[in-house]
């Protein structure tokens, strides 16, 4: 009986592979595609961001079934879902914490990057692709923040469409034709609708298949940052590799499951997570006619707020803001070292990476508070130091004394 | 400095008692348009008829949302604002802020309707629940600020007229009423947290299993 089922299956994939290649494909990316053995907790973030990208796209189809993108009707809508819709007030909640989440994720795992030198060649693209994704994620959580129309969405969307006028010379006209409107209005949150659910996830979907492209192609990275397909054995499998499938399957099943703990957690205790998440002014209507006392944009964006508004002239505080997302993007280009792995890195770039963290968390809680002159001091340093980090790459990596690589990665 | 509001919400007389004050203090001039009657009656196992006959003042169905046949024309006028929809004003304020605003009128000659408040100042709102609380006047203390500037605040109140209400009775009274309006803010907080500690429970569990897989699958690499 078995026998029978099993042969037909069999049969059934014959069938299939010569038509589609499912078996190639399969064993390309799970059972053949070699994972170096010595993947750390680090290495949890990249499968998680893709959870969390799969429960945005789930829960926004939802949402997009009760949500009515007009001025008139955008915020009574969402209540609409978070009382009227079964179980709309759980799926509501995990798209706002799950927009949250995603940059949670994505700080971490490119923060990852930082530590093991997963950038560097042949790995640049990646890191190009993975910078892309990060900058269009930045769009999509802006033009989504819009959708609620509460007082937070309108005047956020003000501030940062103003930006674009401060632009010389095309600057009020590209404001204007952003917003399609001389303010925020019907026009703008209709057209944000349309990118954010349509527009922007589409470009996301296709860079996040061109980042796997690139990682299958040329293999991750590691801790010790050295090449596991340098070292291989007779039928060309990496040494230090194991198939992906069903390793790191089941041992990503882990992160996953830590992680939705940690989520499940801040949904059903916490969904605004003190304001952080939700903004407490975000429940008052959209009215252009009243200006809240203090317009911060939501946590992950704040770091590059702080450097937006830590130059005194606005136009340069936007070159600052871009310049601040270019330099990232240069990375694989900025650091000579002849080693990857923070582990056999020496003290210039350990003490210049700590720093570089400091500024980016102080610049991030900068972001959200009032600029005092201490603030915009402090904003200031800490955007010369955030700078600072990539720029004098070139040198103190190349002076930096490093350690000896090993020839094979060490731990499991 | 915000007084604690301490309230309950799984509280459900505090909340039967806080709607029925909602609708016979605030429904008149205030709508709630986000929140249906009878979403009232599922979450506190009320029937549709004590629903109706308890909190349905306007002649809604007990399927319609709570709302007010004030004009925004005439609200203007009489208050010099429009009148804010409550439905998720606990959200946007907080209940500390509505406890102590609720508690904080005092009398004020130079306002429209006598009354001013030291939360929300020059608040166009008259102190509806002046009857249940008798009316208070502000104690005032200097205040010098690290400049040296020297300015009156205020530091408490003063009944100068009683209500029906004790001054403890009110306070509860109030809590009551916030208590309500933090449900109306998110009905669906109650499930929330019911529902909460049974999937983290199922997420542990399923965590230990994972857990025991990937041991079982790793035993072999070295």
């Amino acid at each position: 009986m078995f026998d029978k089922i099993s042969r037909s299956l069999g049969d059934l994939r014959e069938w299939a592979d010569e038509r589609f290649p499912v078996t190639a494909f399969w064993q390309d990316h799970l059972v053949k595609y070699y994972a170096p053995k010595n993947l750390n907790f680090w290495y949890f973030f990249g499968s998680l961001a893709f959870l969390v990208l799969v429960i945005q796209l789930l829960t926004g189809i939802f949402l997009t079934m009760n949500y009515k993108p007009t001025a008139d009707t955008a915020f009574a809508s969402v209540e609409y879902i978070m009382r009227d819709v079964n179980w709309g007030w759980l799926i509501r909640y995990m798209h706002s914490t799950g927009a949250s989440f995603f940059f949670i994720v994505i700080y971490l795992h490119m923060f990852r990057a930082l530590l093991y030198g997963s950038y560097r060649k042949p790995r640049e693209l990646l890191w190009v692709f993975g910078m892309l994704i990060f900058v269009v994620l930045m769009a999509e959580a802006f033009m989504g923040y819009l959708l609620p129309w509460g007082q937070m969405s309108f005047w956020g969307a003000q501030v940062i469409i103003s930006l674009f006028g401060a632009i010389p010379y095309i600057g009020d006209e590209l404001a204007l034709w952003i917003r399609g409107d001389f303010v925020v209005a019907d026009a703008t949150l209709n057209r944000f609708f349309a990118f954010h659910v349509i527009a922007f996830p589409l470009l996301l979907i296709g860079l996040v298949l061109f980042h796997m492209i690139a990682l299958h192609s040329v293999g991750s990275n590691n801790p010790d940052g050295i090449e596991i397909k340098k070292q291989k054995d007779e039928n060309g499998v990496p040494l230090d590799g194991i198939p992906f499938h069903p390793y790191y399957t089941v041992k990503d099943m882990i992160g996953v499951v830590v992680f939705l703990i940690i989520f499940s957690a801040v949904i059903f205790y916490a969904p605004e997570m003190g304001g952080w998440f939700l903004e407490r002014d975000n429940f008052v209507p959209a009215d252009p006619l009243k200006t809240p006392e203090h317009i911060a944009p939501l946590w992950y964006f704040t770091p590059f707020y702080a450097i937006l508004r830590a130059v005194p002239d606005k136009f340069l505080g936007v070159v600052a803001m871009g310049a601040s997302m270019v330099v990232l993007f240069l990375l694989p280009w900025l650091d000579r070292s002849p080693v990857r792995s923070i582990r056999y890195r020496g003290t210039w770039f350990k003490l210049a990476l700590s720093v570089f963290v400091v500024s980016f968390v102080g610049l991030a809680y900068l972001g959200t508070v009032a600029a005092t002159p201490l603030a915009t001091l402090f904003s200031r340093i800490f955007s010369v130091l955030y700078f600072a980090f990539f720029l004098l790459m070139p040198i103190y990596s190349k002076w930096d004394k490093t350690k000896p690589l090993p020839e094979r990665v060490t731990g499991k | 400095m915000l007084d604690s509001a301490d309230i309950q919400l799984d509280d459900r007389e505090a909340i039967k008692r806080g709607a029925k004050l909602f609708v016979d203090y605030c429904l008149n001039c205030h709508s709630a348009s986000l929140m249906r009657y009878s979403r009232i009656a599922q979450d506190l196992d009320m029937s549709s008829d004590e629903v109706r006959n308890q909190f349905i003042t306007t002649g809604a169905k007990v399927g319609e949302s709570m709302k007010v046949a004030i004009d925004e024309e005439d609200a203007k006028r009489w208050f010099g604002t429009a009148v804010p929809d409550l439905s998720v004003i606990a959200r946007a304020r907080g209940v500390d802020w509505l406890y102590t605003y609720l508690r904080s009128f005092y009398r004020d000659e130079s306002r429209p309707w006598g009354v001013n408040n030291s939360v929300f100042k020059d608040v166009g709102m008259p102190h509806v629940l002046w009857e249940l609380q008798g009316l208070q006047v502000p104690i005032m203390e200097s205040h010098t600020d690290e400049q040296g500037n020297t300015s009156e605040r205020i530091r408490g109140f003063k009944l100068i007229e009683k209500g029906t209400l004790s001054a403890s009775e009110y306070d509860t009274t109030m809590r009551d009423l916030v208590t309500f309006i933090a449900y109306l803010g998110e009905p669906s907080k109650l499930q929330r947290l019911a529902l909460g500690k049974w999937v983290l429970l199922f997420l542990a569990g399923f965590l230990v299993l994972v857990i025991l897989l990937k041991k079982e699958y790793w035993r072999d690499i070295h």
